[in-house]
């Protein structure tokens, strides 16, 4: 009984890193850049969702649909006003530009928001389901339902919109997708506007679990840790690596000695890294001269 | 303008490569050396906290700047010197040797965590790396009986022949001549095959490898040495810090040691030294416009990591050469005086750099 208990909790916490890391894989399926703010990202969203629904008072979906509005306009923006400047440099200026974009973010959130520590009220927070004896907080469940609703919508948006196949397109070959007349620029802007909604999405569903801050957004390294293991390059992937390291997390958690639980998932990543160097679900071959 | 005529091939290597050299290079020297005597107690602090970050620096750069092997765990580094010197020095060991092992434990800890990250490249790297830096944080966090655990550990003063280094300007002394050491290896390193070899990793490894470099060998020793040098700061930052916790290593030096090399300019020896001075400096230059600033402003809880995101975004979109860039271009305006081009330095913007096969 125990063990079901701990792996549902593993597999809520699963959910939320496999968000981030989704943040993460379509950013860099798309654009090459991997954007290190992504966890500031969920922050900010968090933050956006205790504004409109814990001090605005409005009702929570209204609340939830109005954060992740902002979340992809903001993302929008980020793209088209700083980042799409740094096409075609190297990796590492990109790694330090979103590295910077994250201290920035945290800096104005801890100065409009304070660095007190918020927590969000929601209609569901609070209340234990009791599945056939196992008790269970609604929070994980609202997590893991909503990480299946986003995955299908995802899912359902690049496989059948004309413009997620132009993602698709643009992702696999910039040039190519440029000469069948896919606006390439316009593209990219919007798959980070895509790449913060579901920021947005994680942030409002982590908030009632753990609490609000300015430095939440570090759990976006654990969920690098997702992605890496997903193989960065495939968004399932990056959704299964999530789960891997959720539910090992929470097993280390309860059965190990102390200590284990942080580096459990980097742990696995080196394992994994060792053993296939591109990840589990591995798509983006090396570069040939 | 100075026209040098070359007359042997060994000039192509010179460290100085004329008199200009000597001249300019031998009065900061002497600056430095009697800046004890005219600097006041907290300037030389500083200076000295300063050439700690320039030996980090110059480790990372090595890494970063020379191989091209993007890390973002050095402080894993900085703490395993930190802890060994401490470590060590608490055993009785003398100062010279303990800093020594310092040195030769962060040698060999960069060389065995290569072998599992010495295939990976760019992204794959920098996040193994950083997840390296974590582990050896939960592991200094939790190996009470060698480093005190969370409750953290005292350091003593250095001893070197019975003599102790209590006082800043000796401290000020010491790092400046672990400086000038490690300044002097990573300049011969660089001229050497082996910094040859960094250097064609770093444009192209399946070109270098196609010239006959070997791969693996070549990254491990580049982080092996990386990881000393900066094990080496990190054993005078103990002495520095005085008190050590692990939390003193996080994941925040990392970023600071990363963007020191990125802001005093990738692939040269003086940007890790222009990096050092502009990090070193940037904390007590931000102190001392809070008092200048109105209140809101000043008051900003996260005005200075704040502040340190804003500069690196400048930096990185309209100066990615860095300080040491921003030099070379000043020096050549004057060198060329009316005859500089502004396109000289322009960026050749690619579609893409890509990583996939196209």
């Amino acid at each position: 009984m125990e063990f079901l208990q701990v792996l549902i909790t593993g597999l809520g916490q699963g959910c939320l890193y496999g968000l981030i890391a989704l943040g993460f894989v379509l950013i860099y399926k798309a654009t090459e850049i991997v954007n290190f703010a992504q966890g500031d990202l969920l922050m900010l969203g968090a933050f956006f969702a205790v504004t409109y629904i814990g001090i605005l008072d409005l009702p929570y979906w209204l609340g939830f649909l109005l954060t992740i509005i902002s979340m992809a306009v903001f993302g929008y923006l980020l793209d088209m006003l700083v980042i799409r400047s740094m096409i075609g440099e190297s990796q590492l200026s990109i790694i330090i530009l979103t590295i910077s974009i994250g201290f920035i973010l945290r800096a104005v959130a801890g100065g409009i928001w304070g660095s007190d520590i918020l927590s969000l009220e929601t209609p569901y927070s609070g209340e234990m389901a009791n599945i056939e004896g196992l008790v269970i907080g609604q929070e994980y469940l609202v997590v893991i339902a909503g990480t299946i609703v986003l995955s299908v919508i995802l899912f359902l948006f690049f496989k059948f919109s004309s413009l997620g196949i132009a993602m698709q397109a643009s992702s696999q070959n910039q040039l190519a997708a440029y000469y069948m007349g896919v606006p390439v620029k316009r593209v990219f802007s919007l798959i980070w506007a895509i790449s913060a909604l579901v920021a947005a999405v994680a942030g409002t569903l982590m908030a009632p679990i753990s609490l609000v801050d300015p430095q939440m957004g570090f759990i976006g390294i654990k969920a690098f840790a997702a992605a890496v293991i997903g193989g960065f390059g495939s968004l399932p992937g990056a959704l299964i690596g999530g789960l891997i390291i959720g539910i090992s997390e929470q097993l280390a958690g309860t059965y190990l000695p102390t200590g284990f639980q942080e580096i459990t998932a980097y742990l696995i990543m080196f394992l994994v890294l060792t053993l296939r160097p591109k990840g589990l679900f591995a798509q983006i071959q090396q570069k040939k001269v | 303008m100075r026209i040098i005529f070359k007359t042997s091939y060994l000039q192509d290597i010179k460290l100085l490569k004329h008199n200009g050299y000597i001249f300019w290079y031998g009065v900061l020297l002497f600056a430095l050396l009697i800046a004890p005597a005219v600097l006041g107690e907290f300037y030389i602090g500083e200076m000295a906290f300063i050439f700690i970050y320039a030996i980090a620096g110059l480790g990372l750069m090595i890494l970063v700047g020379f191989t091209g092997l993007p890390s973002l765990g050095h402080a894993a580094f900085m703490a395993i010197g930190a802890y060994a010197n401490a470590y060590f020095l608490h055993k009785g060991v003398p100062f010279l040797i303990s800093i020594f092992l310092a040195g030769l434990i962060s040698f060999g800890v960069g060389a065995l965590i290569t072998v599992p990250l010495r295939r990976m490249t760019g992204i794959y790297f920098a996040i193994a790396s950083l997840a390296f830096a974590i582990i050896v944080e939960e592991i200094i966090a939790h190996w009470k009986s060698v480093t005190g655990g969370l409750g953290g550990m005292s350091v003593d003063n250095p001893v070197i022949f019975g003599f102790e280094l209590d006082s800043t300007w000796h401290f000020y002394f010491l790092c400046l001549a672990i400086l000038l050491a490690v300044l002097y290896c990573t300049l011969n390193l660089i001229r050497s095959p082996s910094g040859r070899a960094f250097i064609a990793i770093r444009d192209s490894e399946i070109s270098a490898e196609s010239m006959g470099i070997n791969l693996s060998i070549y990254k491990i020793k580049s982080f092996a040495i990386s990881g000393c040098f900066t094990g080496l700061a990190g054993a005078l930052f103990a002495h520095r810090l005085s008190f050590l916790t692990p939390d003193a290593f996080n994941f925040l030096l990392s970023i600071q040691l990363l963007m020191m090399v990125v802001v005093g300019g990738l692939g040269t020896v003086h940007g890790a030294i222009f990096g050092a001075i502009f990090v070193g400096l940037l904390p007590q230059v931000i102190a001392i416009a809070k008092d200048y600033l109105p209140p809101a402003i000043g008051q900003f809880p996260g005005l200075e990591p704040g502040l340190f995101g804003i500069i690196m975004v400048l930096f990185i979109i309209f100066e990615p050469m860095g300080l040491y860039g921003r030099w070379v271009k000043f020096k050549l305006f004057f060198d060329m005086f009316p005859l500089y081009r502004k396109a000289t330095f322009k960026r050749q913007k690619t579609y893409l750099k890509t990583e996939r096969v196209q």
